[in-house]
């Protein structure tokens, strides 16, 4: 063995105070959990797909449609390419939520997909997001946020009547970043538990072209675990 | 001449390599990039962690918690050649992506893998050559194993070697 080699390196006890979690047991739960019960997932999906694409249709004035969401568990090695890769401009809207389930409800769009929408619902032109000079306006991005609200609201809506748990939305923010920087929020909170995260995509259809909305449920760790009891799925 | 290989790092991931190749990761936002170097040998490693400790997660991926990449790190660069001692570092990332939020404990997890990286630097007597840590925005990191040079682009707040 070469000596220079420290396979014995130690962290001192001063470093695991100040960076360890106690909350987190070991094996308590797991990527399998999430795996084994994507049916229910998917039906969740449904039912605020549905709810979205009508508050939807309210918000932008005509007819939307909806594909049968897919919902995922996806390896980070894999869900990274999802929308074109880490380094891809994203509008990310985060919104936190709290009551007996605490964490956050992502939703990711493609800056196109964006734009798309808000054009829609501000009756304006659509521009090139490509242009390196693109940028949305305040308004644009307030109207984004607005409609973010609601599509996360609809899927909200859906978690809490199937699992009984009460839980409300507040403060939605946006930001128009890399993806995978944007994603590393989904992917750390998953991170405690395994290599994997639940994704659930719906199509939006009858707009310019269809929209793909990402959304990505964050519980926090003891959320989680409430959330997969409420569902009936720990076993 | 070696052809030049740009080497790209994933998410929990870490990677060692040679002059002339390029080690790259892309999109670090609340993660937190460490790259070390050995100038002499013009040999570097980069890391993208997404935790602070292995501590509760052991038997996980090495690569995914700051303090156990940073060991497994020097361990595959001393295993290709580099000096232990000659190592020093650079480290980005560690953002915090939506500033604003109130329930915002699970959000600080950027600053907190930033700390943890300087924080385990100094325990290992590393130096830390540069820091760009910290913000909201995204970046993506690209390490020169010849110059040692850190470049990081942005979305928005532009591109700089560090």
């Amino acid at each position: 063995m070469n000596e220079n080699e420290m396979d014995d390196i130690v962290i001192n006890e001063a470093y695991m105070d100040e960076f360890g979690t106690d909350d987190i047991i070991p094996g308590e739960i797991s990527d399998n959990n999430l795996s084994k019960h994507l049916d229910v997932f998917k039906e969740i999906g449904n039912i605020g797909a549905g709810h979205a694409a009508s508050a939807l249709a309210g918000l932008l004035d005509r007819r939307i449609s909806m594909s049968v969401p897919e919902a995922s568990v996806l390896p980070f090695t894999e869900i990274v390419n999802v929308l074109d890769g880490p380094e891809t401009t994203v509008a990310g809207v985060l919104i936190d939520v709290s009551g007996d389930l605490n964490g956050y409800i992502l939703l990711l769009l493609s800056m196109e997909d964006a734009m798309a929408m808000v054009a829609q619902a501000l009756h304006e032109e659509e521009r090139d997001t490509t242009d390196p000079g693109f940028a949305l306006t305040e308004l644009e991005k307030d109207t984004l946020l607005e409609i973010a609200n609601i599509l996360v609201g609809s899927f909200l809506s859906a978690i809490t009547s199937f699992s009984g748990l009460g839980a409300t939305p507040t403060v939605p923010q946006l930001a128009i970043d890399m993806f995978g920087a944007i994603l590393s929020i989904a992917m750390i909170e998953y991170g405690k538990i395994g290599d994997s995260v639940l994704f659930l995509k719906t199509q939006f259809n009858d707009l310019a072209g269809d929209i793909n909305g990402h959304f990505f449920l964050i519980p926090d760790y003891n959320s989680y675990k409430i959330l997969l009891n409420a569902l009936g799925l720990d076993e | 001449m070696n052809d030049m290989a740009v080497i790209v790092v994933g998410m929990a991931d870490l990677k060692v390599a040679k002059h002339p190749d390029t080690l790259t990761t892309l999109g670090l936002g609340s993660c937190v990039g460490i790259t070390l170097f050995d100038r002499a040998k013009k040999i570097g490693g980069m890391a993208h962690c997404m935790l602070p400790t292995y501590k509760g997660f052991e038997g996980q991926n090495k690569a995914k918690f700051v303090d156990s990449a940073v060991i497994e790190l020097i361990n595959q660069l001393v295993r290709i050649g580099a000096t232990r001692t000659a190592l020093v570092a650079k480290i980005a990332g560690g953002a915090h992506m939506f500033g604003r939020s109130q329930n915002s404990d699970m959000l600080k997890i950027g600053e907190r893998n930033a700390a943890a990286g300087l924080a385990i630097l100094r325990q290992l007597a590393i130096p830390v050559q540069a820091n760009d840590t910290g913000g909201s925005h995204g970046r993506t990191i690209e390490l020169d194993i010849d110059s040692g040079a850190l470049r990081i682009k942005t979305v928005g707040a532009g591109e700089k070697f560090i």
